[in-house]
This record gives structure tokens, sequence and C-alpha cells, in this order.
């Protein structure tokens, strides 16, 4: 393997747009987790809220932006330039910082998935394919989608150094928790120009094999 | 008749769903370090090797292999000649899972009800199917099974003119539709034969079966391995990025069926394919 590629998060969107379909690099900083009944959460927090100030016939709208929706209390974070980790944890024991704690899979979160990402989140780490309305935003808004080794729980678990739940404490698993990660590795699966290594990578293997 | 108390069920049961989380069934551990020796995908390589670093620190340093420890989901055969006292049998299997997952420090990943979704915080209910079999034993085997790779399964009303190739068309279907959502490299569990939901639980019950066995049926074991390689010529790979290995074993198991049908179902799991069987 060559040498590590090291990529502090939350990443400022410069860096963001260096990262390509297929690159393999570790991220070290800040990652949220956030997985099914959390992103509805939010999702509907966001929708309510709007159509409360904006009325629910409005043609045109901007919205609120992500600091104003964290500002205004309607969100427990501020999404702006952070990135989601699709998981929901085992228990930690004593001593531990938190039990296995691999990808789930991310086509579950696309409903919610444009709205965020047009809120300010920038990174998605998570497995397997999105839908068509997620890539065309990936690319809008100029984004990144990860997916980490499914099913490699126990691995990726000694990567992370810190967690801590920040909000929907009572969806336990599926709360949102803040990590403190080291080294955590991921693939660059959607880049902010909408390459898809899902789709390239088969092929090049298959006609590597031939 | 022989007794037995259901307090040594539910121990039993306890036991069995922290080892099947922690330590994966040595028939899957072979196949899969086999498997990451030959793997010639560069990415697959990758992955292959992180999953078997991951299937070494679960195991030394007792954290779940997959953070997703599954509904936990058992079959049961029960001596007809077996007197079972204490509790009821169903409530006893479900104590052992609620004591499993809470001591085992195991996920809770069981919601009451499909759309109200309030998680019922202990992995319980579990699902349960009972067979009577001659004898006075009870053996239980629990196969926790996650939901990344359940969701990708399917059921398929063949019809009889579809014979084997319409069986290979559609199990290879369910597979690269499933792709790398169901965390390959997978194992493909297959039921043929019986009703509609017949199908389905044979095909959950292939998934228990040893990814190195074969259908006792020449015909069915020949196609086992015929769909393993067309399923591994697909190039999907570990992880869905590329490689020779998307699946372990393709598992068929098959029943009777009615003149008028040929009932499909095509169960995936990914390679975290717990299983464990105790006699008591």
């Amino acid at each position: 393997m060559d040498s590590k590629r090291v990529i502090n998060v939350p990443f400022n969107r410069e860096q963001l747009r260096e990262l390509k379909a297929g690159d393999y690099v570790y991220l070290t900083g800040t990652l949220y987790s956030a997985r099914d009944a959390a992103h509805k959460r939010l999702f509907d927090s966001i929708i309510m809220a709007e159509n409360g100030i904006m009325g629910e016939n409005a043609t045109t709208r901007e919205g609120l932006s992500g600091k104003e929706l964290f500002d205004k209390g309607i969100l427990p974070l501020d999404i702006t330039d952070n990135i989601f980790y699709y998981l929901g944890p085992t228990p930690a024991k004593e001593g531990q910082v938190i039990g296995s704690a691999g990808p789930t899979t991310s086509s579950r979160m696309d409903k919610y998935t444009p709205l965020l990402l047009s809120k300010g989140l920038v990174g998605m780490i998570g497995k397997g394919k999105r839908s068509k309305e997620v890539i065309e935003s990936i690319v809008n808004n100029k984004a990144v989608y990860f997916a980490a080794v499914g099913g490699a729980g126990a691995l990726l678990s000694k990567c992370i150094k810190k967690s801590e739940v920040i909000a929907y404490d009572d969806l336990g698993t599926e709360a949102i928790r803040r990590l403190k990660v080291e080294d955590f590795p991921v693939i660059v699966v959607i880049d902010s120009e909408g390459n898809n290594l899902y789709e390239t990578a088969v092929e090049d293997y298959n006609n590597q094999a031939k | 008749m022989r007794t037995i108390n259901t307090d040594i069920i539910i121990e039993t049961v306890r036991d069995m769903c922290i080892q099947a989380n922690l330590f994966l069934a040595p028939d899957m551990e072979e196949r899969m370090r086999e498997a990451a020796k030959e793997e010639d995908g560069i990415l697959g390589k990758q992955i292959m090797n992180q999953l078997i670093e991951n299937m070494e620190i679960a195991g030394s340093d007792r954290i779940p292999i997959c953070q997703d420890t599954g509904m936990a989901v058992f079959f049961v055969n029960v001596g007809q000649d077996l007197h079972i006292e204490g509790m009821n049998l169903t409530d006893a299997i479900n104590e052992g899972v609620r004591r499993g997952y809470t001591e085992g420090y195991l996920r809770k990943s069981v919601v009451a009800d499909p759309l109200i979704r309030e998680n019922t915080k202990d992995n319980t209910p579990a699902i349960i199917h009972y067979d009577i079999v001659p004898g006075d034993k009870l053996t239980i085997t629990i196969a926790p099974k996650g939901f990344g790779s359940e969701n990708m399964s399917r059921v398929f009303m063949l019809k009889p003119a579809d014979g084997e190739e319409g069986v290979k068309a559609a199990v290879l279907q369910a597979v690269k539709d499933a792709g790398p959502n169901a965390c390959p490299p997978m194992v493909v569990g297959v039921g043929l034969g019986g009703d509609f939901e017949l199908a389905a639980k044979l095909a959950k019950k292939a998934l228990t079966r040893d990814v190195n066995s074969h259908s006792d049926k020449e015909h069915i074991a020949r196609i086992e391995n015929e769909l393993l390689q067309m399923v591994n010529a697909t190039g999907i790979g570990p992880g869905g990025l590329g490689g020779k290995t998307t699946a372990l074993a393709v598992n068929i198991e098959t029943y009777a069926t009615h003149i008028a049908g040929m009932p499909l179902a095509v169960n995936m799991c990914c390679h975290v394919n717990r299983h464990v069987t105790k006699e008591i």
C-alpha cells in the first residue's frame, strides 16, 4: 500500500474537491453519527420549521441555512461543513470508547440526503449505492460520499477515540454522536464531480481480469 | 420420557447469542481466509485483509464482528418424546435473547411495530421456527441476521417452464441487484419449491448450513457449484469494488411443490454469516 493519505475533517471545501472516486484515505478529526431515525427527525424538523416560517404553499423557498437552523434551535447541531457517518454502534463495555462501529446501508438515507446537503452537510460515510437524486445533489452542493468497509465494525471501532451522544438520546443506538476519529479508513465512492466508483470499479476489474 | 427445565434453555440461548456475534463459525472463518489469499482485485484484496483483521480483533477484544448484531432468528427442533417444564418454550427463548443481548453488549435492533418503530430495547421478540422431530432432544440453531443483506433478499414465483435456467437467472439477478449493499463477499441462501412462505424459510435455513457443504441431491449440488461460479464471474467482489470473491457459497434447500409453480427465494447474507447450533 502507498503511504497513508490522511485528511483532516471537517475539511475545507477546496480540499474536498481534490478527492477523487477510488481514493483510499484516512480521516482524522470529528464526525457525527446519524442513521435512519435521526435522519427522519432532522428532516422533519427542517420541514416543519420552514413551513411554519414560510407557509405550506410558499413557491420560492430559500429556507434557512444550516447555521440558522442550529442558532434557532431547530436542529441540535450545525451541520455546515460536517460529515455524517451512517452508524448505529453496539453498546460500549466498561473501558471501551464505543462498541462495534461499522457503516450501515446508505440508500435508506437517500430520501433525506438532498435536503441536508442543501443545508451545508458536505460528507457522508456509509456503504452501498445512492439514488440518482442524491448523486445530483452531491454534484450540485460539491459534497462527497465515502464507503467504509461493511462488516468491519470491530476494526473501525479502534479508530474512534471519543464518542459522546449530543442529541436524540432516546433513540438509543440511533442517537447522534460526536465522534473523534484517528486514521479512519474510507474509500471515496462518489466525488464532487459525480464520478461513481461502484459503476467503474467492477468494470475495471473485469477488464483487467480478461 | 426425558424432562428438561427451561432454565437450561435460557442459559444456553443467552450464551449462543453472545458466541454467534463475537466469533465467526469455523467454516466461515476458513472460507474467508482462503478467499483473502486468492483475491486478486486491488481494492478487493485490501477489503478482504481488513475483514480478516476485523475478525481477529472481534475475537481477541470481544467486540461484535459487526455492529448489526441482527434480529435473533432460531430454528428449533423439538424431539416429540421430550418434556419441557418451567415456562413456555417461546418465552424461554426470548428470555435467553434478552439476557444475551443485554449482558453481551449486543445492539438492540428490534422495533415493536413496523410503522410506529419504537425500539423494544432488549432485541426481543426473536423469530422462531419450530420443527417436531423424532427423539427426546432439543436442538437449537441461532442465526442472528443483519438487515443490510436481508433488505436485498427476494422471492420469485417462477413458472415450471422457467426450469433450471430460470432459477439461475433469478439468483444471479438478485446478487447483481444486491451488489455492494449486501456487504459482499456474501453467502447466498436459496429456497426452491414448497409454497410462497416455505421457500423463504428454506432460503434462511440454507444460510445455516456449513459453507463447505453441498446438497444431498446430485443435481442441486451441481447447480450450487455452477451458480457460485456465475456469481463470482460478475466481478462485483469484496465491498462491491471489484474482485473474484462475490460469494463464499451458494446453498440451496428444496422441498416438494405444486404442479403449477416453482417458488424461489433468495436470502442474502453478508460475510458475517453467523450460526451456532447446540443440542440439549
